[in-house]
């Protein structure tokens, strides 16, 4: 972040003067989020792009190294506020990977569906702003009724709509219960036919193809060596999933495709989001379907998750194993060591590197978000393109600030 | 060779030794994430070794950290294992062999121990693309001098801030430009 003038852009000094400087953001409409780029034009044509970040930065791996595991959750709620769901996942594989914790099957079910879900909320979002950017407004429309319908289902399971912090080292705060399983049934009947509307509205739209269609195009090898993951990568042609790759959680046990792309434009991360939408509602069918009973979080003679009320109230070792957990240095048992753990997020590769030290809480909590490689991609995808194209661009690479920043 | 907790066995890093002798320091192939370290003057040429060999080529390079290995207060610095230094920890993965590598580099939290200049490690920016905001956010935050990057300016503070807040001693300024620090 810079609050000098800005600097002339990397390729030196020009002496041009039709060339023109365009401050764009922080706050503008379609950042959508607290980013700045400073764009060279020539009349309407940008000649270079300069991103420049930090904004909303607020010292999230700063404070990592000061709460819990259990507390840090609450902080990565607002990593990525589209999919917060998601981010809680991230940090507790990682911090389930240093501690060698492995989950209840009921556990890994739940955290795959309420990750999935996480997915299409997110994808909803990008979209519909995709299209809201280039002026189609009833799309962005339906697609935020579909998310207000996630957020009822989060809202039934956890009580918290936006900001969840839903999972625990060992399980997850509230197990599912007959109507929450009842809700996404619903969903999962009524939103393929949305998802129809939402493609016969934009997907041939003329007007959206024509902003969308070769603008921005990432090659295969250009996505590689940039660092791009998730959406963006695979609508390059790129057949990265984490969930394919390195299965975790219970994705291995699902039958779900990896939606790739090989144009590497706005329109073709469009197709790949919405496709990818499909392939996560068959993943939640499949995860309710075979939904095992069982307890949801790591038995309590594991010292890990904290015990279920009743289990509180009205025995000796719940009572203990609560008061142990709740209280500073009689938690778990935390190895000196090391994990780096990612999930295949909405965006992209969501990593987390934790450093233990033998406490409660993480020596080092280090967040690679996958915002952050994709801003840098910016100015390589916009170059030669014209000023409107910038938020097309800008919109289809889902760059949420609060993850950039952290 | 699929998941990233497989272990990629001895063999490959006998490889690297075998090409570059005396790179690799340290090694532990059991650890969550197996890891090698190399010394801090090799490691550019080891990076583009593990780029560019034709075994497991690591062509992404997923997220650089640097930990702050020091504990500020005396009582509790004499009973850590550890002697102060700063940890550079590097994630590769191949797409190709689709297994992950660490490297890890141990620098001296001041160069020549004199506190405020920062120790130096070699850009890997020049070898992934992906190195070059990694290694800006590293500087910005942890305070390592990457020599030979692009364009190494604080990527997330504002220029003018004073202090790399990762460090473990870093004490939040009490005032900046009018704002109230702490």
């Amino acid at each position: 972040m810079s609050i000098s003038a800005p600097s002339a852009p990397a390729t030196g000094q020009r002496s041009e003067d039709y060339l023109w400087t365009l401050n764009f953001g922080p706050q503008h409409p379609a950042t959508h989020t607290t980013l700045r780029l400073v764009l060279t034009l020539e009349g309407e044509r940008v000649v270079d792009a300069l991103p420049e970040m930090g904004y909303l930065h607020s010292g999230f791996e700063k404070i990592g190294e000061h709460l819990t595991f259990n507390q840090y959750v609450t902080v990565t709620d607002r990593m990525n506020y589209i999919s917060p769901m998601a981010n809680n996942v991230a940090w507790h594989h990682a911090v389930e990977k240093l501690l060698g914790i492995e989950l209840t099957p009921r556990c890994r079910h739940i955290r795959t569906i309420i990750a999935e879900l996480a997915r299409i909320s997110d994808h909803l979002l990008c979209n519909g702003a995709v299209g809201l950017d280039t002026g189609a407004f009833t799309f962005f429309l339906y697609a935020f009724y579909q998310r207000e319908v996630i957020y009822d289902i989060f809202e039934t399971l956890c009580g918290a709509r936006f900001t969840n912090s839903y999972t625990r080292v060992g399980g997850v705060s509230q197990d599912f219960t007959p109507l929450v399983i009842e809700k996404i049934r619903a969903f999962l009947a009524t939103f393929p036919r949305t998802l129809d509307d939402m493609e016969r509205l934009l997907t041939r739209n003329r007007i959206f193809v024509d902003r969308t269609k070769g603008v921005g195009v990432l090659s295969k090898e250009d996505a590689i060596a940039r660092g791009a993951t998730g959406p963006v990568a695979r609508a390059s042609g790129v057949t990265r999933d984490l969930r394919k790759d390195e299965p975790y959680l219970a994705y291995g046990d699902f039958d779900f495709r990896v939606c790739c792309a090989a144009a590497g434009d706005c329109y073709a991360r469009y197709l790949v989001r919405m496709q990818e939408m499909r392939e996560s509602l068959r993943i939640v069918a499949q995860a309710l379907d075979s939904l095992p009973d069982g307890p949801v979080n790591v038995g309590i003679d594991q010292r890990t998750a904290l015990p279920a009320k009743s289990q509180v109230y009205s025995t000796i070792e719940g009572t203990i194993s609560h008061f142990e957990l709740s209280m500073s240095n009689r938690g778990f048992e935390v190895p000196c060591g090391e994990s780096y753990a990612a999930i295949e997020a909405p965006n992209g590769e969501l990593g987390f590197y934790v450093v233990g030290d033998g406490s409660d809480r993480a020596y080092r909590a280090r967040c690679r978000p996958p915002s952050v490689l994709h801003f840098a991609l910016f100015p390589h995808l916009i170059r030669g393109h014209t000023l409107s194209d910038v938020v097309a661009v800008l919109g289809s690479l889902n760059i949420i600030a609060a993850e950039l920043d952290r | 060779m699929t998941s990233r907790e497989s272990n990629r066995g001895p063999g490959f890093v006998d490889l690297v030794e075998t090409a570059l002798p005396g790179a690799v320091t340290g090694r532990n192939l059991e650890a969550l994430d197996p890891w090698i370290e190399c010394p801090p003057a090799r490691l550019a040429e080891v990076c583009r070794w593990l780029k560019t060999n034709p075994h497991v080529r690591f062509d992404a390079l997923e997220c650089i950290t640097a930990v702050d290995w020091f504990e500020p207060d005396p009582k509790k610095a004499a009973k850590v294992a550890w002697q102060p230094h700063i940890e550079l920890v590097y994630h590769l993965w191949s797409t190709s062999a689709r297994v992950s590598l660490v490297v890890k580099v141990k620098l001296p939290r001041w160069k020549d121990d004199v506190p405020g200049s920062l120790p130096e490690a070699p850009s890997v920016a020049g070898i992934w693309r992906t190195a070059d905001w990694h290694e800006r956010e590293v500087y910005d935050l942890s305070g390592i001098h990457f020599t030979g990057h692009p364009d190494l300016r604080r990527i997330l503070c504002p220029e003018d801030w004073e202090g790399y807040p990762l460090r473990r001693d870093y004490v939040m300024p009490l005032e900046y430009h009018g704002i109230r620090g702490r």
